[in-house]
């Protein structure tokens, strides 16, 4: 027999016999599941989610959903082929034990692995009081089922809504309501909308749309305090500047959380940015060294991006999730030749006041901005972001169809800024400075950061 | 000659219009190609791709060599006025910002968001139409119909005259001045020929008809506003972007009634004869029809009922793929090519229909994209169900048939068939 036989006999046999766990039943856990298919994988395989509901798509719950267009329950993924698998939802994991190959759960039920997967993704952050946080009309959007609350209460003839954060998600809501007609403040302890992920001058035009739109925009201030009625229900919101807002319905939208804590004590790479990955999904152990068993995909994951002089990237994007869980599907069941990376150009998209943003790239890697096509007066534009002197990310407006055009610029490193388009050229097409907030100045935490360096989680650094 | 040019030649001419495909694939050989002093041909998928989204690259005509501006156009005979698609620009050879202000505009009576209704609404039409096309062939009582004519035409032409407000009576006349159109853009050696000058002649008179036509219709909606999309593009001042300008809409006019039913002529043949070419294909969509929308995609990744259209030009230099497309340069993206590249597709010549993957360009490809694909799709669905279901036994007479004229809107112009029975 020769070795080539023999690893190819291996490679068979994992796939007839081996057991896989995906821990985390939505986009990414699903997609993985399916890949694993895909790729011949006819062992046992075992997903575990912490909510009970089948996998479902987040992006609609802020925009469909919320208005009343979608029902909560509505927006099940579409299953792109049959997997045959165990369904272990409603019962979180609580644990995992390396020595012994097991996923532990809430129930005290024990999961064996060969091969694991963790698609755990991430939580809304919540209010920081947790006494203010079990105020009645207080919520937080993240799953289906805040999802549906929310709903209720937008549509129960509220009086006024506060918003604390304007990242993509905290905006959306705010156009939601907008559209539904309720008085809406948004509360941004930065100096603008979406500074966080676009820089300054994007979220001086998303400022403007929003005060367009109706919204009450009160930057540079935090919400220090809220306080309820008699019967627990917020009513009042005490802001930094000293003012003070009757509100029905409070929102916090300062962005999520990891969900890593029930692997404390398994000595891997896990911190406040997720779980570190090399580019082929596979899980570091708390000193850096690359495990050959546990894989990593979609929002909990964090991983080196060669665009970006191999920082960690830590990523909540759909598209991020559904390639990582197909990449670390394939490197689950092949053997090294067979492995292939997960470099994804990041890209995003958002529905806000009228508006379609979407953008590819790390925009906030970049320092200058420069507007490339359509008019910003008009709000129909698209620009790109540098980085000395080379192209790292560009956002567009309602000019999602050129793109492709920049994707290719960002994966080839071109130079910065880009040629003139041959038409439709902005009134100004000098770059100028993109205002990226100084990282240590709090704001709703940016759903794309580069992480640094390092691996484990002692030097993985808040760097938008 | 080189061997582009000569390739490029070849794959242009009337008599290799049943198969250019050797010749794209010989093009290939470098993906961006030079084929005359101021002409390059894409035919390589990714490049395709990358051009079709560079804001380098223009579609208004005045700024193109075929456009039919100055002594270039001499030079390139038949090509010159090509924009017979209307005297003002139409959205298809603008750029931004009127190419985004007209194209809002259009949809705005079209589709989503403002008018989702218009598409779907028109499904029991079509039904009706396949029905009675189909009754009508087996109330003949012969074994053979030719598809082009007794099917795959009056199904578009109807629709499309419906959405636009265009009486269905006066499609006769402007049929001919269509065809006329057609055959008398030639992009390649064959409208050097005698036969080939008098259809550019013929052309030049039926275009003019053709937009006098439509400018008449125009005027007739503003003064009496009617049903359908022509009559608000003009009267309908509510939308952000106010009512379309009477020349404007008239350029759209036709563009959207010359595109709106062509090439979905061409789509319907292109499917019934490549899933008659591929044995066992009708079994298998009669068995699972929910593969129907899925074939229909392959064959017009195989097909490409539209191949390329012949309005972009270079702003700039442009360097991609080796080559260097000089400013102010033709470039065709052919997409019927493209859709073969090997690099993308694997067995790139096979009809399948559970192609994975299957991201082809022969709805065009970035903000050109076929306005018009979601109604094409029902429209083409419709048939097809109509067709698997009720002709029984089919089979081509002639194959390959005889081609129309056009290197652009490539299609059979006849697509003979015998058949058991109509059943039904």
């Amino acid at each position: 027999m020769t070795a080539a036989s023999l690893v190819a006999d291996l490679v068979a046999a994992f796939k007839a016999q081996g057991r896989i766990v995906i821990v985390g039943a939505s986009l990414a856990g699903l997609r993985a599941a399916e890949a694993l298919r895909d790729k011949g994988f006819t062992g046992s395989l075992t997903l575990i989610g912490k909510e009970v509901h089948e996998p479902y798509d987040r992006p609609p719950l802020s925009k469909q959903v919320l208005k009343g267009w979608v029902p909560a329950d509505h927006t099940k993924l579409p299953r792109m082929r049959a997997v045959d698998a165990d369904w272990r939802l409603g019962v979180a994991a609580t644990g995992l034990d390396r020595a012994n190959r097991e996923v532990l759960l809430a129930n005290g039920d024990k999961v064996p692995y060969d091969r694991l997967l963790i698609a755990t993704g991430t939580r809304a952050r919540p209010w920081f009081n947790a006494e203010e946080a079990k105020l009645e009309g207080l919520f937080t959007l993240r799953t289906s089922d805040d999802a549906a609350a929310l709903q209720a209460a937008l549509h129960a003839d509220p009086g006024r809504v506060l918003i604390v954060g304007s990242g993509f998600i905290g905006s959306e809501m705010a156009s939601v309501c907008c559209e539904l007609g309720l008085p809406v403040t948004v509360a941004e302890r930065g100096d603008a909308p979406l500074v966080g992920a676009l820089g300054g001058v994007i979220g001086e035009i998303a400022a403007q749309m929003q005060r367009a739109a109706g919204v009450d925009l009160r930057t540079g201030v935090a919400v220090e305090a809220l306080e309820g009625d008699a019967e627990g229900h917020v009513r009042r919101a005490c802001l930094s500047d000293g003012t003070t807002l009757d509100v029905d319905v409070v929102v916090p939208s300062l962005g999520s959380i990891r969900n890593i804590e029930w692997l404390e004590g398994a000595q891997l790479a896990t911190g406040f940015w997720g779980l570190a990955c090399d580019a082929g999904c596979r899980a570091f152990d708390i000193n850096g060294v690359v495990t050959d068993t546990i894989f990593v995909a979609g929002d909990v994951a964090r991983a080196p991006h060669v665009l970006y002089e191999y920082e960690f990237l830590s990523l909540e994007h759909w598209d991020n999730a559904v390639s990582g869980a197909q990449v670390a599907a394939n490197n689950m069941v092949s053997l090294e030749t067979d492995r292939c990376p997960h470099l994804p150009l990041p890209s995003f998209w958002s529905a806000q006041f009228g508006v379609n943003i979407k953008g590819v790239g790390v925009c906030s890697f970049g320092d200058e901005i420069v507007f490339t096509q359509g008019s910003v007066e008009d709000r129909r534009f698209a620009a790109a972001y540098g980085h000395r002197g080379r192209i790292v990310g560009a956002v567009t407006f309602d000019h999602g169809k050129w793109l492709e055009y920049y994707g290719a610029l960002i994966e080839q490193s071109a130079p910065f800024p880009p040629p003139p388009p041959g038409f439709d050229q902005p009134a100004d097409t000098e770059p100028i400075p993109a205002r990226f907030p100084d990282p240590r100045v709090p704001t709703a935490l940016p759903d794309v950061v580069l992480t640094g360096h390092d691996p484990t989680s002692r030097g993985a650094e808040f760097r938008p | 000659m080189t061997r582009a040019e000569i390739a490029w030649a070849e794959a242009m001419k009337y008599e290799n219009r049943h198969d250019p495909y050797p010749f794209f694939d010989q093009l290939r050989e470098t993906p961006v190609v030079r084929v005359s002093e101021n002409t390059y041909v894409v035919t390589g998928y990714r490049e395709l791709l990358a051009l079709a989204h560079d804001p380098r690259i223009s579609s208004d005509l005045s700024r193109s060599p075929i456009g039919g501006q100055g002594a270039e156009a001499e030079a390139q005979p038949g090509t010159a006025d090509l924009d017979g698609y209307g005297h003002d620009a139409s959205i298809i050879v603008s750029d931004p910002p009127d190419h985004d202000r007209g194209r809002r505009q259009l949809m705005r009576h079209f589709g989503p968001p403002h008018s989702p209704d218009v598409i779907p609404n028109m499904e029991p039409d079509i039904q009706r139409l396949c029905t009675e096309l189909l009754d009508k062939v087996k109330a003949k009582a012969e074994n053979r119909f030719d598809v082009v004519d007794e099917y795959a035409y009056p199904v578009p032409v109807a629709v499309i005259c419906k959405i636009l407000g265009v009486p269905p009576e006066d499609e006769p006349t402007f049929h001919a001045w269509i065809h006329d159109f057609m055959a008398g853009t030639d992009l390649g050696p064959d409208a050097a020929t005698v036969e080939g000058q008098a259809r550019a002649r013929k052309r030049v008179d039926s275009t003019a008809a053709l937009a006098q036509y439509m400018s008449d219709l125009i005027n007739r909606y503003l003064k009496e506003p009617g049903e359908g999309l022509l009559s608000k593009l003009v009267n309908d001042s509510d939308g952000p972007d106010g009512a379309m300008s009477p020349k404007e809409a008239a350029a759209n006019g036709i563009l959207l009634l010359v595109a709106g039913h062509d090439s979905t002529v061409n789509t319907i043949s292109n499917c019934v004869m490549t899933f008659l070419r591929n044995l066992g294909t009708l079994e298998r969509l009669r068995d699972k029809p929910e593969l129907i929308p899925r074939a229909i995609e392959e064959v017009q990744r195989l097909q490409s009922a539209v191949q390329f259209f012949p309005s972009y030009s270079a702003t700039a230099d442009i360097e991609i793929a080796g080559t260097v497309i000089p400013k102010g340069c033709a470039v065709h993206l052919m997409y019927s090519a493209a859709n073969r590249d090997p690099a993308r597709f694997t067995n790139p010549n096979q009809f399948d229909p559970e192609r994975p993957d299957n991201e082809h360009f022969g709805w065009g490809s970035g903000i050109h994209v076929c306005i018009g694909g979601p109604l094409a799709r029902l429209e083409v669905n419709i048939a097809l169900e109509n067709f698997l279901r009720r002709v029984e036994n089919p089979l081509l007479v002639v194959d390959p048939p005889p081609y129309r004229q056009s290197q652009v809107f490539r299609g059979p112009a006849h697509l003979l068939i015998e058949f058991d029975r109509i059943s039904g």
